[in-house]
């Protein structure tokens, strides 16, 4: 059990540099995008209400862990969905073609640094 | 129903096994959003990493025990699925920052509970071990604070509440905050001690912390709640990567700790962009400019030039150089196709026209560009405030629309105003400015602008979208 939690909190420590490194290439363009896609990711949630549903024992918390069930399932389809429908406008703008394409893509190179 | 230990599909191998493509599925999508060419596809690939941690979840062993468990965890899938499609699907663009906010306190909420439920689960002190126990407080502690600071950020933002900071009298606010921050954390430490029980105790947490989560978000003026969702953005990754850590589940962690660390890198760059720090945000009282600076705003302003359509049309068709300005306005009037019509008709006469996006444009980072590219605006013509504000001297006309506090000018040059110090587009050295505005109120902000009074300005009152059209239409009569 003590190993776990170590390796826990390694994958922990680890997982928010990974974070930080990914994240912080991002665009400003892209930031709102961003932050509906990580919200979504939040979602992850709706695993521990999965995962403690057989535990609950009388209404209560099972109207509860619903509820968290509920909770988690709209952050998370919620959340791509939204984001979705964002970045798609985003590609439209590429159906210019040609040579005009290039250049948008070399811009956004450009704004990615 | 699958009986427990028997299929390979369920062994602990297995099921670690999914987990670690679910988060590195997680991880590569993201890396997709670092361009907007890979961007759907990186959110998509994610999505999958999502689905797969789910399926791996409900594999199991034990997830299905319990009678009733099968019918409740459909019930709660069906309920969010049917909140959360359409609200995803009908969602306006202008309205993404409370969608947002409002997702953001749904997964708040649900780590909460889920902390909860553990508490109430296992009563007897000691059955968890004590460093479990830790992060599933900090996850009920945190998540509580994220799911009633989003609710008051989505009912400022959609206007349900007043986007004026609400708050207690003098410095009282502050001792309020401070003393329910200590009382949840001792609550948590008196928890963890052991002997006292442990449903109830928790249950005090998370009203203390709820109580928090109101008194902290309720004193933030409008003009810093981009700010405050990703701050409590991060706070709900945070709370989930802790309640990872209590249910030892590496999805959860990796998930949790990306959105924490997400939301840490937007918070400092929304509060760079507006020259605020994060602890003087949370400390409140900034937005409603109730000490608004009463003196040299004032005394410059009085006399604003009012124009027409028409002369606008005609001192656009004659610049070379025409920088459009938008705002969280020009999104509210829905005038962002009209604007994209007008930026045409002026290509058409051989008018250079840019865009200039100032970072906290609209209510979220990046929400001017969401907005703009729905009007199908290219990016190309998209510059970024470092980007374009040279080039203002070299502007015959800056079009504001609908942006107020990004343009005004006493962030560089009235040390006694709130927003001193604030990088803005400096739209005041172009040539001229014309300034559509619905009417002479103050901005989300609540400051004053002298740039209204600028002899350079010259102001177009009215509907953005309609004003916008007219324009449009005089500039091709032309």
């Amino acid at each position: 059990m003590g190993n776990t939690f170590v390796i826990d909190l390694s994958v922990l420590v680890l997982a928010g540099f990974v974070g930080y490194a990914v994240i912080s290439k991002v665009p400003n363009t892209l930031h709102t995008p961003l932050m509906s896609g990580t919200n979504a990711i939040h979602g992850v949630v709706v695993l521990g209400g999965l995962l403690l549903m057989h535990i609950a024992s009388g209404w209560f918390e099972q109207v509860l862990l619903v509820i968290a069930v509920a909770f988690g399932t709209i952050n998370v389809i919620g959340g791509f969905l939204v984001t979705d429908r964002m970045l798609e406008m985003f590609k439209t703008k590429e159906r210019v073609g040609g040579v005009e394409s290039e250049e948008t893509a070399a811009a956004l190179e450009e704004d990615a640094k | 129903m699958i009986a427990a230990g028997t299929v390979f599909v369920q062994t602990t191998y297995f099921i670690d096994a999914a987990y670690i493509v679910a988060f590195s599925l997680l991880i590569y999508g993201m890396t997709g959003l670092t361009g907007p060419r890979t961007a759907v596809r990186g959110n998509k690939i994610a999505a999958v990493g999502m689905a797969v941690a789910v399926v791996a979840t409900l594999l199991t062993p034990g997830v299905w025990h319990g009678t009733s468990t099968a019918i409740l965890i459909i019930v709660g899938v069906a309920i969010g699925t049917a909140i959360g499609v359409p609200a995803a699907r009908r969602v306006h663009m202008t309205g993404i920052p409370q969608m947002v906010a409002i997702f953001n306190g749904v997964g708040g909420g649900a780590v909460a509970l889920i902390a909860w439920i553990e508490f109430r689960h296992h009563f007897a002190p000691g059955f968890f071990p004590l460093r479990t126990e830790i992060f599933e407080l900090f996850g009920a502690i945190v998540g509580s604070i994220s799911f009633w600071g989003s609710n008051i950020a989505f009912a400022k933002l959609q206007e349900i509440l007043p986007g004026r900071p609400i708050k207690l009298p003098g410095a009282s606010q502050t001792i309020v905050n401070l003393a329910l921050f200590t009382i949840a954390v001792a609550s948590a430490v008196i928890l963890l001690a052991g002997s006292h029980s442990q449903a109830l105790f928790v249950v005090g947490i998370l009203g203390v912390s709820a109580l928090l989560g109101n008194m902290v978000v309720l004193p933030i003026g409008g003009a810093d709640m981009p700010v405050v969702i990703s701050l409590l953005n991060a706070f709900t990754g945070l709370s989930a990567a802790a309640t990872g850590v209590a249910l030892n589940n590496t999805v959860m962690i990796v998930a949790g700790m990306i959105v924490g660390a997400s939301g840490t890198i937007l918070t400092n760059l929304m509060a760079k962009a507006m020259n605020r720090s994060v602890p003087a945000i949370v400390a409140g009282g900034f937005g409603g400019a109730v000490a608004a600076p009463v003196g040299p705003a004032s005394e410059a302003g009085g006399t604003v030039r009012a124009t027409s359509a028409q002369d606008v049309a005609i001192q656009l068709s004659y610049a070379r150089q025409v920088v459009i300005a938008p705002g969280y306005g020009m999104a509210v009037a829905q005038a962002q196709h009209a604007v994209r019509e007008l930026e045409r008709a002026l290509e058409a006469k051989g008018v250079t026209v840019k865009y200039a996006i100032h970072p906290v444009a609209g209510r979220m980072p990046g929400h001017m560009n969401v907005l703009l590219a729905e009007a199908d605006v290219p990016y190309d013509l998209l510059r970024e405030m470092d980007d374009i504000n040279p080039e203002f001297p070299r502007t015959d006309v800056t079009l504001v629309i609908g942006a107020n506090d990004v343009t005004n000018p006493a962030a560089k040059n009235e040390p006694g105003s709130p927003i001193y110090g604030m990088p803005i587009l400096e739209v005041d050295r172009s040539s001229s400015v014309i300034v559509l505005k619905r009417s002479m109120a103050s901005g989300f902000a609540g400051i004053d602008n002298p740039l209204f009074y600028d002899p350079k300005t010259s102001m177009l009152f009215g509907d953005a979208k309609a004003s916008v059209s007219e324009v449009t239409s005089e500039v091709q009569a032309l």
